[in-house]
């Protein structure tokens, strides 16, 4: 399977450009598919199928292995996010502090659990397994920036704040 | 670079900062990050420029200054002032008023004679929060690469082994296994290659310690891994660290650079035959690969699944290779240890735990952040102490350490020493160092829920104990808590704990029952005020475990 830069991927898609890029830096080794599949988030936003079959390929492993380990991991999404990201911490000193019932507060406002995006693909809620800023508990990851002490009213607003802003373009 | 260019770059740079009046330090680790010290960097350093104070003062990014609670946190090193909640008009002040007319901005400074710090005795954390994490210079200035200097050129790889188990290092990973055996089987084992990996995947919940290291003094790992290189004779290193904490990576990545570009990583060591070069793996986000084979799994790309041991690492790791697994805390101790001798090492701590140990305060404490003890320091002192007690109006229930691995203490062993053996006594472990305070408030079977949920969820899935047996156990005591289960239960769910915990094959399953266990055997009440009396039982309530989330 002829690979590399020289030939453009059919879809005409120039991230793809940026990817090859990452996979020759790396000698196409299967060892580092985790590096690549980083890599292929970071472009793409999240990996869909027809991408991992594009890394298997271009990384010489069965598209069962880079499928096994997308998700294995669970910071490969093979699902888009919503326009903006609410990331609660489920830590244990955020738990301590009652990350809990700002989890219960947004989930009943919103009417989408944790792990889904509102139905107006405005907000992706998610929790993490602690993003190490215990010393701010309860803490919460608004689109890349760490907001602490958090309590469920204050979260209910910052997420109408969020929902009002519109999301950068990331270059 | 040879020692003397060495020597001559430390004091180089003592010169030029001993040329500064004010050295102006602020907390530029994650903590303070998120709670805004970067404005008040630029505030700091826009007043500078307005007062053209440019020549007298500088301003440097430090890693964590340790009280993360009260960020973002300021330091003015003359005089050694502490500021705490700095703002981006305090930090104006501190310029107009402090460094300008000699006037402490006295309602925000922290005062540092409290027990909070001066109960502390530093060795990992030395460097945190007193120099620029950015600059090689700087590290340099504070003795930095000199063991690695003195191990290369005065040591012969036994000898720094030898050093070392003479010193008592125990791993800082959690099982407390002693550093200088495990290098020593990692030199005698047979290999064409060899590995050094740095177990950065800080998972527990709760323990922010790795991080604080890695973004503070980032060069005193690398430099730890070098020193392990020259003793058992390996060329690479890798350095795993979980995606979570990009700033910790990039940090890395930088003092990687520096390092290579000063001859202090890479091809002829400081003008020695040894050769060592250090990738960064970066994680994605399982548990699992904090431990040691599903990590060497996860940095050959695989999915993070466990293998038995025997074979160890030690002999087969990497690509089958001989590999030297140890936790960043544990390369942190190598440098000191090196250059001061095992002796003044092993004078400090107790009989069997040497040395000091970073623990992250947290949960319901009034003095949430990092700190560095000496082992066997009582677990009331750094509690009360040093944390300051629990928040206001709430009464001290229990201490979580370990993690979802470890277990609760509760006040009736406030006492203890804090140390491997004295932990593991009363049913918890060391762990890598995460410590969280639970008041009146905290409800113990939703705690050890919420564990378990956690260990049910970053289980691999690969043996049947662990993939079914935390699914089982989640079920009883989310019954538990719902007030459906029967004394017949509680039979049930420490069959189910004993059997996890021994037929797991890793110790993320052998270690799971942990936080049940522990609050079983200290808060028994809790879990039987929530249980049905003997006669509403049905019999096949307890075949079914309840998985409604």
């Amino acid at each position: 399977m002829a690979q590399g830069e020289k030939q453009q991927h059919p879809s005409g898609d120039n991230r793809f450009k940026l990817l090859d890029r990452a996979i020759t830096k790396h000698q196409a080794r299967g060892d580092a598919l985790i590096e690549v599949l980083h890599v292929a988030q970071g472009i793409f936003g999240y990996l869909e199928n027809d991408l991992l079959i594009y890394v298997a390929h271009a990384l010489k492993l069965p598209p069962s292995r880079v499928y096994g380990v997308a998700t294995f991991y669970h910071f490969f999404n093979l699902k888009p996010n919503g326009e903006h990201t609410f990331v609660l911490c489920m830590g244990t000193a955020c738990y301590v502090k009652g990350a809990e019932h700002i989890q219960t507060a947004l989930e009943e406002h919103h009417q989408c659990k944790f792990g889904q995006t509102t139905k107006d693909n405005k907000v992706s809620f998610i929790t993490a397994r602690c993003v190490g800023s215990c010393g701010l508990a309860p803490v919460a990851v608004l689109d890349d920036v760490v907001v602490g002490k958090l309590s469920p009213d204050e979260s209910l607003k910052r997420v109408e704040q969020l929902k009002n802003t519109p999301r950068e373009v990331l270059v | 670079m040879t020692l003397e260019d060495l020597q001559e770059l430390s004091e180089k740079e003592q010169q030029r900062q001993s040329e500064k009046k004010h050295r102006i330090l602020y907390c530029s680790a994650a903590g303070c990050v998120s709670c805004g010290s970067n404005k008040v960097s630029d505030a700091l350093r826009t007043k500078i420029k307005e007062h053209a104070l440019e020549k007298e003062c500088e301003v440097i990014g430090t890693g964590c200054l340790g009280l993360c609670g009260e960020g973002p946190l300021v330091k003015v090193q003359s005089d050694n002032t502490l500021y705490q909640n700095v703002d981006v008009r305090t930090a104006e002040q501190i310029i107009e008023l402090h460094i300008l007319n000699n006037k402490k901005v006295e309602q925000y400074v922290s005062d540092t004679t409290k027990p909070f710090f001066a109960s502390q005795t530093k060795i990992v954390l030395e460097n945190c929060g007193m120099i620029n994490s950015e600059s090689i210079d700087e590290y340099i200035a504070v003795r930095g690469y000199e063991a690695l200097a003195k191990a290369i050129n005065d040591m012969q790889p036994a000898e720094v082994i030898e050093e070392i188990r003479k010193s008592g290092l125990r791993g800082r990973g959690g099982a407390g296994y002693s550093t200088g055996l495990k290098w020593g089987i990692v030199s005698k084992a047979q290999g064409e290659q060899k590995y050094i990996v740095c177990n950065a995947d800080e998972g527990d919940p709760g323990a922010f310690m790795d991080r604080s290291v890695l973004e503070g003094d980032p060069h005193r790992v690398l430099e730890g891994m070098a020193i392990a290189g020259h003793a058992i004779g390996a060329s690479q290193g890798y350095i795993y660290c979980r995606a979570e904490y990009p700033l910790a990576i990039e940090r890395l990545k930088l003092a990687i650079k520096q390092a290579e570009k000063m001859g202090l990583l890479g091809n002829r060591i400081l003008e020695s035959q040894f050769n060592f070069r250090i990738d960064i793996r970066i994680g994605a986000g399982a548990f699992v690969c904090g431990e040691e084979t599903a990590l060497l799994q996860s940095i050959e790309g695989k999915r993070g699944n466990p293998k038995p041991r025997p074979p160890y690492p030690s002999e087969k790791g990497l690509w089958g290779m001989p590999t030297l697994i140890n936790n960043v805390e544990t390369f942190a101790n190598i440098a000191p240890i090196i250059r001061n001798g095992s002796e003044w090492f092993s004078n400090i701590g107790t009989e069997k735990s040497k040395g000091t140990k970073v623990f992250a305060l947290a949960g319901n404490i009034r003095n949430t952040g990092l700190i560095e003890v000496p082992m066997g320091i009582p677990l009331r002192t750094i509690i009360f102490d040093i944390g300051g007690g629990t928040t206001e109006g709430t009464e001290f229930k229990a201490a979580q350490t370990g993690g979802p691995s470890g277990g609760c203490i509760p006040k009736e062993h406030l006492d203890l020493p804090v140390d491997y053996e004295s932990l593991a006594k009363v049913g918890s472990i060391m762990g890598s160092g995460g410590m969280i305070v639970m008041d009146s408030t905290s409800k113990m079977v939703e705690v050890a829920k919420f564990f378990m949920q956690f260990c049910m969820d970053e289980s691999c899935g690969k043996c049947i104990p662990c993939r079914v047996g935390t699914r089982h156990i989640y079920g009883l005591l989310d019954k538990i808590s719902k007030k459906k289960a029967t004394q017949d239960d509680m039979v049930l769910l420490e069959e189910l704990c004993m059997m996890v915990k021994e037929t797991s094959l890793c110790g993320l399953g052998q270690s799971a029952p942990n936080p049940v266990l522990s609050t079983l055997r200290f808060f028994r009440n809790e879990y039987e005020e929530l249980l049905q009396p003997v006669e509403t039982f049905i019999a096949s309530d307890i075949a079914v475990a309840d998985f409604e989330k």
